[in-house]
Formats: C-alpha cells, sequence, structure tokens
C-alpha cells in the first residue's frame, strides 16, 4: 500500500487573515495612486519638449528705399524639420516706440527671412520671433532698438545711371547740332520711298488710302511714331487731292490724328477739303475694331494701305484682308510677334526701329533726327561692349586668365539688370 | 433687297429657330433654364458662323455680325470706364456726396475704429482738370487746351519707359551676348585638336554650345548694324548688315510658324464650340 506523504499544513487565524489582506490592500492602493499621479511615458515626452525659438535674429534697413522697409533675418529653430518636426510655423512681432508688441504676420515652417513694408523714418522699431508649436511656443531674443532710412540715391544703379546720362547727352548734342542746321546723315528706309509711288497709286486709282495706326493709346511710342508718317503721308494726299480714311480704336489717337491731318491740309494750301469725318472712332475692343476695319477694306476696296503702330494677334487679319483686294500695303511696328505677319503679307515692312527712323526722316525734325543719332550711340556702345564681353568670355572660359577674368566680373556687373 | 436674299433670310431665321428648338428639347433634361441657354448657345452659334462666312465674301450676315460686335463692344467700354476709374476710383475719393450718390464707400479722408487712415488728397482734382481739359477738344475756342494733357501722357509715358526700355532691351541683353565662343561648361577648352576628336554632335554637346553662341554673337552683332541708320550699308559693313537681316528673317520664320499653331489652336476652339456645344456631335 501506498502511502502518500501527507503535506505540511499552516493554519492562519482569521483575525491575522484579515489584516494581511488589509495591509495587501492598503499597499496595492497607495502604489496605484502614486502610478497614477505620475505621468505616464509618453505624456512626460509631449510636456517636456519645449520648443526652442530661432536665433541670431538681426534687423537692418533694407538698402536704398525710402525708409519703409527693414529686413529681418533668422536661423530657424533647431526643431524645424522636415522629419519630426515641432514647429508649426512663426509669428513676427514688432514694437514701435517701445510700445505694445504689434504681430505682422505668421510664417510657415521653415521661413528665415521677412520684410517689415510698413516702417516709418521717424519711429524706432525692435522685433522678435515666436516659435510656434503644437502646445507651446517660444520667444525669441528681441532685435536693438532700431530705425528704417530713407536714401536718396540706388547707388546700385550707378552705371545704368552712367549709360543713361552717356545715350542722354547724345541725343541732347545731336538735337542741338541739327537745331543749328547742320545736316545730319540718314540712311535711305527702303517702305518710305514707297510712300508718294503708293499714294500716287491710290490718286490714278480713284481708290482712297486706309492709314490703321494700331490698336494702342498715346502713350505709346509706336502710335506717336505712326502719326508723325501720317503727317507725311496725308499731306502728300493732300497735294495729289485723293482720299483718306482712319478708323482708330482709341478715342485720343482720333483726336490726335484729326488734328495731324488737318495741320497737313492747312500746309499743302487745301484746309477745304479736310473733313473730320476722315478719322473715326470705332471701338476699343480689339477684335471688334478689326471686324469693322476689315468690312471697310472690303467694301471700300483702298489702294493702299498703312499699318503702321502697335499691333498683336490682328496683324494678320488685317494684312491679309488688304491683300485680298489687292492693295499696296506699307506696313511697320515694333512688336516682334508680328512682324512675321507683316513681311509675308506686305509690300513693304519697317521694321522695328525703322518705324520710328522713319518717323525722324520723313519729319526731319531736329529733335527726331537728334534722338535717332543719339540712339545710334547707344547702338555703338552696345556693340563695342558686346565685342569687349564676347572676348573676355572666350578668353575666361578657355584659358581662365586672371585680369581678364576681373574684366569679365566687371562688365557682368556694368551690365546687371539692377 | 432680292428676291434670293429673301429666301436665304428666311432659310436663315428658320434655320435659327428649329436649332433653337431643338437645342432647347436636348438641354430639358439638364437645365430648369433650356430655353435661354439654348437661345444662347444658338445666338453664338450663329453669330460665329457669321464672322466666318467672311471668309467667302462680304455679306449682310457678316455686316450684322461687326455692326453688333462693334456697338456692343463701344458701349461697354464706356460704360466700364465710367463705372470703373470714375465712378469706382476717381469720384469716392473727391466727394462724400458723391460717392453717397452713387452708393460708394467714401474714400476720401476718414476714421476706422477711431484712428485716422486716409488723409484726402488734392491729388486727385488733378486727373479732373486734366480729364476736363481733355474735353475741351469739342471747344471750337479752347481746343488748343487739350493738348496739354496730351503732351503729359506722352512726355511721361516716355520718360517712365526709358529706364524700363534701357534696362530690358539694352543692359540684360547686352551682358546675355558675353557668350564664350570657345569652351564652356560642363566643356571647357582644350584645343582643337581635342574638340575635332571629340566632335559630339549631340544637343547636349560642345558643338551645338558653341554654334549657339556664335550665332548669338554674330547675330546681335550684324543685327545691331543692320539698325544702324548714321551710315549708309555699303561695303563689309554692307555685308555684315546683310548678314542681320537674314538671321532676322530666320528668326521671323520660326516666329511665324509658331504663332500659326497658336492660331490654330484657337480655330480649334471654336469648332469645339459649334461641334460640341451647339451641335452636340461631338461629346
Amino acid at each position: 500500500m501506498i502511502v502518500e506523504p501527507q503535506q505540511a499544513r499552516v493554519v492562519i487565524p482569521g483575525t491575522v487573515r484579515f489584516l494581511l489582506l488589509a495591509f495587501l490592500a492598503v499597499v496595492v492602493s497607495i502604489t496605484s495612486t502614486a502610478t497614477a499621479s505620475e505621468p505616464n511615458a509618453d505624456s512626460t515626452l509631449l510636456e517636456t519638449q519645449q520648443v526652442e525659438p530661432v536665433t541670431s535674429l538681426v534687423a537692418q534697413d533694407f538698402k536704398y528705399d525710402n525708409g519703409e522697409r527693414i529686413e529681418l533675418f533668422w536661423v530657424p529653430s533647431v526643431d524645424d524639420r522636415l522629419v519630426d518636426g515641432l514647429v508649426t510655423g512663426y509669428e513676427v512681432y514688432r514694437t514701435v516706440n517701445e510700445g505694445d508688441p504689434q504681430r505682422l504676420a505668421i510664417l510657415p515652417p521653415g521661413a528665415n527671412t521677412f520684410r517689415d513694408e510698413a516702417a516709418e523714418i521717424d519711429s524706432v522699431y525692435s522685433y522678435y520671433i515666436t516659435t510656434l508649436a503644437e502646445e507651446t511656443s517660444a520667444k525669441s531674443v528681441a532685435t536693438e532698438p532700431m530705425t528704417s532710412e530713407r536714401e536718396w540715391l540706388n547707388r546700385d544703379r550707378g552705371y545704368l545711371f552712367l549709360i543713361a546720362f552717356v545715350i542722354a547727352a547724345a541725343v541732347i548734342f545731336f538735337v542741338e547740332t541739327a537745331k543749328r542746321g547742320k545736316k545730319l546723315f540718314i540712311r535711305k528706309i527702303a517702305g518710305l520711298e514707297a510712300i508718294d509711288d503708293a499714294v500716287g497709286r491710290a490718286t490714278e486709282m480713284g481708290r482712297p488710302v486706309l492709314f490703321v495706326p494700331g490698336i494702342h493709346d498715346m502713350d505709346d511710342v509706336q502710335t506717336l511714331a505712326a502719326l508723325t508718317i501720317l503727317g507725311r503721308v496725308s499731306r502728300t494726299i493732300a497735294d495729289y487731292d485723293s482720299k483718306i480714311f482712319m478708323p482708330v480704336s482709341r478715342s485720343l489717337v482720333m483726336t490726335a490724328a484729326r488734328e495731324t491731318i488737318k495741320s497737313s491740309y492747312m500746309a499743302a494750301g487745301r484746309p477745304d477739303a479736310y473733313n473730320d469725318d476722315m478719322v473715326n472712332y470705332v471701338t476699343d475692343e480689339q477684335f471688334g475694331y478689326v471686324a469693322s476695319v476689315d468690312g471697310l477694306i472690303v467694301r471700300e476696296k483702298p489702294a493702299t494701305i498703312f499699318l503702321l503702330g502697335a499691333f498683336f494677334a490682328e496683324s494678320l487679319i488685317l494684312a491679309e484682308t488688304g491683300n485680298s483686294v489687292g492693295a499696296i500695303q506699307i506696313a511697320g511696328t515694333a512688336r516682334p510677334a508680328q512682324l512675321p505677319f507683316f513681311i509675308a503679307a506686305c509690300d513693304f515692312t519697317l521694321i522695328g526701329e525703322e518705324l520710328f527712323a522713319a518717323s525722324a526722316y520723313l519729319s526731319d525734325e531736329p529733335k527726331q533726327l537728334g534722338s535717332l543719332k543719339g540712339q545710334d550711340v547707344g547702338k555703338g556702345i552696345a556693340m563695342f561692349f558686346v565685342i569687349a564681353g564676347t572676348v573676355a568670355a572666350t578668353i575666361s572660359y578657355a584659358w581662365d586668365i586672371g585680369p581678364v577674368n576681373d574684366v569679365l566680373d566687371w562688365l557682368n556687373q556694368v551690365f546687371s539688370s539692377n | 433687297m432680292s428676291r434670293t436674299a429673301v429666301i436665304v433670310f428666311a432659310g436663315v431665321v428658320a434655320l435659327f429657330v428649329v436649332s433653337w428648338m431643338v437645342k432647347a428639347m436636348v438641354l430639358a433634361d439638364v437645365s430648369e433654364t433650356n430655353i435661354v441657354d439654348a437661345f444662347m448657345v444658338t445666338v453664338a452659334a450663329f453669330l460665329t458662323l457669321a464672322i466666318y462666312s467672311f471668309l467667302y465674301k462680304d455679306n449682310p450676315y457678316y455686316k450684322f455680325a461687326e455692326h453688333l460686335f462693334v456697338g456692343v463692344s463701344a458701349a461697354f467700354w464706356m460704360v466700364q470706364g465710367f463705372w470703373t476709374t470714375i465712378v469706382g476710383n476717381l469720384l469716392p475719393r473727391l466727394s462724400e456726396g458723391l460717392a453717397t450718390w452713387f452708393q460708394q464707400p467714401y474714400q476720401g479722408g476718414g476714421y476706422d475704429l477711431g484712428v485716422f487712415v486716409f488723409p484726402y488728397s488734392i491729388m486727385y482734382w488733378i486727373p479732373v482738370i486734366l480729364g476736363s481739359l481733355l474735353l475741351m477738344r469739342l471747344s471750337p475756342q479752347g481746343g488748343w487746351l487739350s493738348r496739354w494733357p496730351l503732351a503729359l501722357i506722352v512726355g511721361t509715358t516716355a520718360g517712365l519707359n526709358f529706364v524700363r526700355y534701357l534696362r530690358s532691351d539694352f543692359i540684360v541683353q547686352v551682358a546675355a551676348t558675353f557668350v564664350p565662343l570657345f569652351g564652356r561648361d560642363p566643356h571647357p577648352w582644350q584645343g582643337f585638336g581635342h574638340f575635332f576628336s571629340n566632335l559630339d554632335l549631340s544637343a547636349s554637346g560642345q558643338f551645338v554650345a558653341l554654334l549657339s553662341n556664335w550665332v548669338i554673337f554674330i547675330g546681335v552683332f550684324c543685327g545691331l548694324i543692320y539698325f544702324f541708320f548714321s551710315k549708309e550699308h555699303t561695303g563689309a559693313f554692307g555685308k555684315a548688315s546683310r548678314v542681320g537681316i537674314w538671321i532676322l528673317m530666320i528668326t521671323f520664320g520660326a516666329s511665324f510658324g509658331y504663332t500659326v499653331m497658336g492660331r490654330i489652336s484657337l480655330l480649334v476652339g471654336r469648332l469645339t464650340f459649334l461641334f460640341r456645344d451647339w451641335l452636340g456631335l461631338i461629346s
């Protein structure tokens, strides 16, 4: 018979058992209370991760302005990162004359500059940046009090002034030379030689001349050049007793054109032949104007059409319609995108500056001639520097010679876009 | 009006009405204002076709569209100029009474939350005076006064444009022409021997880069010579001028093709309107 060993048993009295359980309960309670009173690991992380402020904040007056701009530069917070970054943005604050701070802007993370464009030269400014995070923020050290300055001259544009001065001086010199009666040479321009022939042809055919001065207003120099040429054309028309009509898309151009034609007719000794209806306003709307002029061309069938001035998408439409009625067309514009259409569809085209040269050539006015000659001086300067700069760039890139590099740097500085 | 013209006119009107009705029925399922919508689409389509009829020859339908366009646009710009410029910008800065009368907020000086925000400026009377002088054109005796504002417009524009064009058309262009004729990044010049033994005709190669620079240099220089008016174009100067005009013409040819392609897209847009929005033949 197998007898199992009898296990030893400890008998705990009921009172002691109760006290023991009570003790355990108190210990557990104290422990759990203590645990609950301490933040857990995650919340500890959130609250202790204070965001760092921006550093090296500098405020400086904007160079060469009217005193209304102050620029701020700073190093973003170290917590401003693409990955695991805490920063949600920056607030720019300004104090004026030690007053209350004003918030100027809220900038996105990554920002490190700001330009205050509402400064006044009589006030003292101080700035600080507040770095923003989800539940916290950090204020940077404020900048030293400063004022903005007004500069009367932008010295960055010294070379621009020099070039402008040289060209303007050349223009004035040649204008004065022309005024003293000295003949200034200007080469012949092909399209202009054809003006008399074209007007004569219209006279012989008994058909009118159409003059279109573009669709821009009097503030466009192309329109002014066109009106100068109109003076000569209308003078020839008055001499030949031909007819001219001129639809325009700007009211100011209408008044100026009427005055121009009237002067020409008076100069030709035929003021009675002038009529205000020679020039009529159509509409400012680009294609409304084109539709009207096109209709006019096919109905009146002018023998000669002048398309001189500022043209846009309507250039080919007008030129092709004129071509379809067999008119001699003399066109000119300084709009590079429209020149191909005029060249393709017209008999003579004044390319770019030829339009202005034509104006000077025909008017024979000292001011226009002098201006044209002065611009030729500008072109001469441009040609000189194009050669000098290209040679310097070639030597600099190919052989890297120090003094030539310096020359190229200087040329780039002179002709910088500032 | 001839009998044929009357018949054609009746046919066009009938076609217009039929088109309107059919379009209205088609739009009935998708629009509550189908009758008005159908009318607008049909009018737009007929005006488009009326303008295109000019390609055949001048005709009454083109004349109608032309005069409608001119009349509507002239009136539109007149109204726009008055309400936007004079009523919208000028009068509220001149007179509180006029601003109130035109139901515009007064902008001639005042307080906002106790702070004086914008002062009354007599500067705005200058355009009033100049504009009035322009209108003196209508007076036979005072017509000469209209030249003053005109002179101001021209002179101011010339002065402002001088610096702008000097920078954009002179300074920047000259600087852009400072290009190396031999060797440039990433192909430094290592002598003609190296150049020809490693001749690379690809678009990114050294040969194409140098060719491009030579074209820029010669093109700019010869182009400037062409536009030089103080010397007769004879001899070497004349030959350089010829090169300049050739380069200009090649440029214009490329520009012509480029622009025509843009115009084709406009035509496609109009045809799309006709075939999709009007006829519904394409989705």
